[in-house]
C-alpha cells in the first residue's frame, strides 16, 4: 500500500493552517469537480483531494496523521505502526461530501471504513431499514455504425458490495444491452432494476448507461449531424462533377456544381444519425493539389500558367 | 455465455417525465427542483410561468442529467440555486464552443 502525502494533494506544506487548509481545497474542488473539469483524470483527482480534506480539516485526524512520522514520501509503501493511532479519537465522524465509499486502501488502514456507502446500507439492512438500491452510472463505448443500426453491447461492470460479515468487496458481473438505432453522443439509457439491490422491501436501483462513440476517422459528430471533409480535385471543383461519398450507410453519388470553391458546405439532407427526425451529413469541400512529379503533370501545370493569366492574390492588392 | 439482451429506456429529447418522476429518480427534495426552475435554470414543457402549478409540469430526459449535475455541484462545491444556474449555462455554452472548435481544428488542419 502507498503513502499519500495528504498535503502535497493540496498543495500545501505541513505547516498550513486550517485557513490555508479549507482555501487549498475549495479551489481546487472547482478545478477538478467532474461535472466542470475537462481534464481526463479529473474524477481521481477530485476523490484524491476529497480523502486529503477529510483528513487535514480534522483536527484530530491531522494530528494523528502528522505523528505517522515526517519521513514518509508520496507513494512509498506504507503499512500503519500498530498503535499509530492510540490516544486518538475520530471515530463515527460520517463523511460529507463528495460520493462517498471511494476512498483509498491507505485511508481504510488508517481511519476504518466506517464511511463507504456499501457498509451504510448494510448497517441499515441489519436494523431493518428499508432503502432502495443505490442507482449505478456507467459509460459504454460504440462505434457510429451502431447508432445506425442499433447494436447489443456486452459490457463489464464492478461494484462494491458488502459479504456477510460487513466488509466491502468488488464484484464483477456482464450485462448484454442492447443500443437502439439513433442514440446520440451523451445520451443515456436506463435499464430499471439494474443497479444496486434494495434493502428490505425496497425495489433496487437503476443502472444508467452513457453512450460515447468512438472518435471517428472519417466523421465528426454534432448532435444527429455528421460532418466530413470532402476532398476534390481541382478539374471536379472547376467543371462539376459527380463524386462517391461515404456514409456510414454506405456510399452515395454526389453532384458538385461547377466553380465549387474549398470550404464549401454541401449537406446531404437525412444522411446523419437517424432519428424521429433525421440528422443531416455536412460534406465540406476541399481542393487537393496533384503532384506535379513527372514530365507530363509539369507540363500541364505550365501549360495552365500560360493560358488562364489567374492571379490568385489578386484580393490582396499584389 | 448465453444471455438475454437487455432492453433499456432511451432518454431522449421525446421522454418525458412528471415533476414528482423528476425529484424520484434524481433522488432530489421537490423544493431543490423548484428552485431549479425559479432560477431559470430548468424549464418545464408546459411552463406557464407559475410555479404553483408543478403537478402539471413535463419535462425531458434532458432535464435529468441537469438536475444531478446540479445536485453534485450544491454538495461538493456549496453552490446555491443561482449559481448553480449560471454554472450550468456556462457548463452548456463551452461544450458548445468546444464542439466547433474541434469542427474548425480539424477542417485546418485537413487544409
Amino acid at each position: 500500500m502507498d503513502f499519500k502525502d495528504y498535503y502535497e494533494v493540496l498543495g500545501l506544506t505541513k505547516t498550513a493552517t486550517q485557513d490555508e487548509i479549507k482555501r487549498a481545497y475549495k479551489k481546487l474542488a472547482r478545478k477538478f469537480h467532474p461535472d466542470v473539469s475537462k481534464e481526463t483524470d479529473a474524477e481521481v483527482r477530485f476523490k484524491e483531494l476529497n480523502e486529503a480534506y477529510q483528513v487535514l480539516k480534522d483536527t484530530e485526524k491531522r494530528a494523528a496523521y502528522d505523528q505517522l512520522g515526517k519521513n514518509w514520501k508520496a507513494g512509498q509503501d506504507f503499512n500503519p505502526p500498530p498503535d499509530w493511532d492510540a490516544g486518538f479519537e475520530f471515530n463515527g465522524a460520517g463523511f460529507e461530501g463528495g460520493d462517498a465509499g471511494d476512498f483509498s486502501e491507505f485511508f481504510e488502514s488508517l481511519f476504518g471504513r466506517g464511511f463507504g456507502s456499501a457498509q451504510q446500507r448494510y448497517h441499515n439492512a441489519r436494523q431493518g431499514q428499508a432503502s432502495r438500491g443505490e442507482d449505478h452510472h456507467a459509460k459504454v463505448l460504440i462505434d457510429l455504425e451502431d447508432a445506425f443500426n442499433g447494436a447489443s453491447r456486452s459490457i463489464t461492470l464492478q461494484s462494491p458490495e458488502v459479504d456477510s460479515n460487513g466488509h466491502v468487496y468488488s464484484k464483477q458481473r456482464t450485462l448484454n444491452v442492447k443500443i437502439p438505432k439513433g442514440v446520440k453522443q451523451g445520451q443515456r439509457i436506463r435499464l430499471s432494476g439494474q443497479g444496486s439491490p434494495g434493502m428490505g422491501s425496497a425495489p433496487a436501483g437503476d443502472l444508467y448507461l452513457e453512450i460515447e462513440f468512438k472518435p471517428q476517422s472519417l466523421y465528426r459528430v454534432d448532435g444527429h449531424d455528421l460532418y466530413l471533409d470532402l476532398p476534390l480535385a481541382p478539374w471536379e471543383a472547376a467543371l462539376g462533377a459527380s463524386v462517391k461519398v461515404p456514409t456510414p450507410n454506405g456510399a452515395v453519388d454526389m453532384k458538385i456544381a461547377p466553380g465549387t470553391p474549398a470550404g464549401r458546405k454541401l449537406r446531404l439532407k437525412g444522411r446523419g444519425i437517424p432519428a424521429s427526425t433525421a440528422g443531416d451529413l455536412y460534406v465540406m469541400t476541399q481542393i487537393t493539389l496533384p503532384p506535379a512529379d513527372t514530365e507530363a503533370a509539369k507540363k500541364l501545370y505550365q501549360q495552365m500558367q500560360q493560358e488562364l493569366a489567374y492571379n490568385p492574390r489578386s484580393k490582396l492588392g499584389v | 455465455m448465453p444471455q438475454t439482451v437487455l432492453n433499456g429506456v432511451l432518454l431522449d429529447e421525446s421522454y418525458e417525465l412528471s415533476f414528482q418522476e423528476l425529484c424520484n429518480t434524481c433522488a432530489t427534495s421537490e423544493e431543490w427542483v423548484l428552485q431549479l426552475v425559479e432560477e431559470g435554470a430548468l424549464e418545464p414543457l408546459n411552463f406557464t410561468g407559475h410555479v404553483h402549478q408543478s403537478e402539471q409540469w413535463r419535462f425531458t430526459a434532458v432535464s435529468l442529467q441537469k438536475v444531478r449535475t446540479a445536485k453534485r455541484l450544491h454538495r461538493d462545491l456549496q453552490i446555491n440555486p443561482a449559481g448553480v444556474a449560471l454554472a450550468l449555462d456556462l457548463l452548456e455554452q463551452i461544450d458548445q464552443l468546444q464542439t466547433e472548435l474541434h469542427c474548425l481544428q480539424t477542417y485546418s488542419r485537413n487544409e
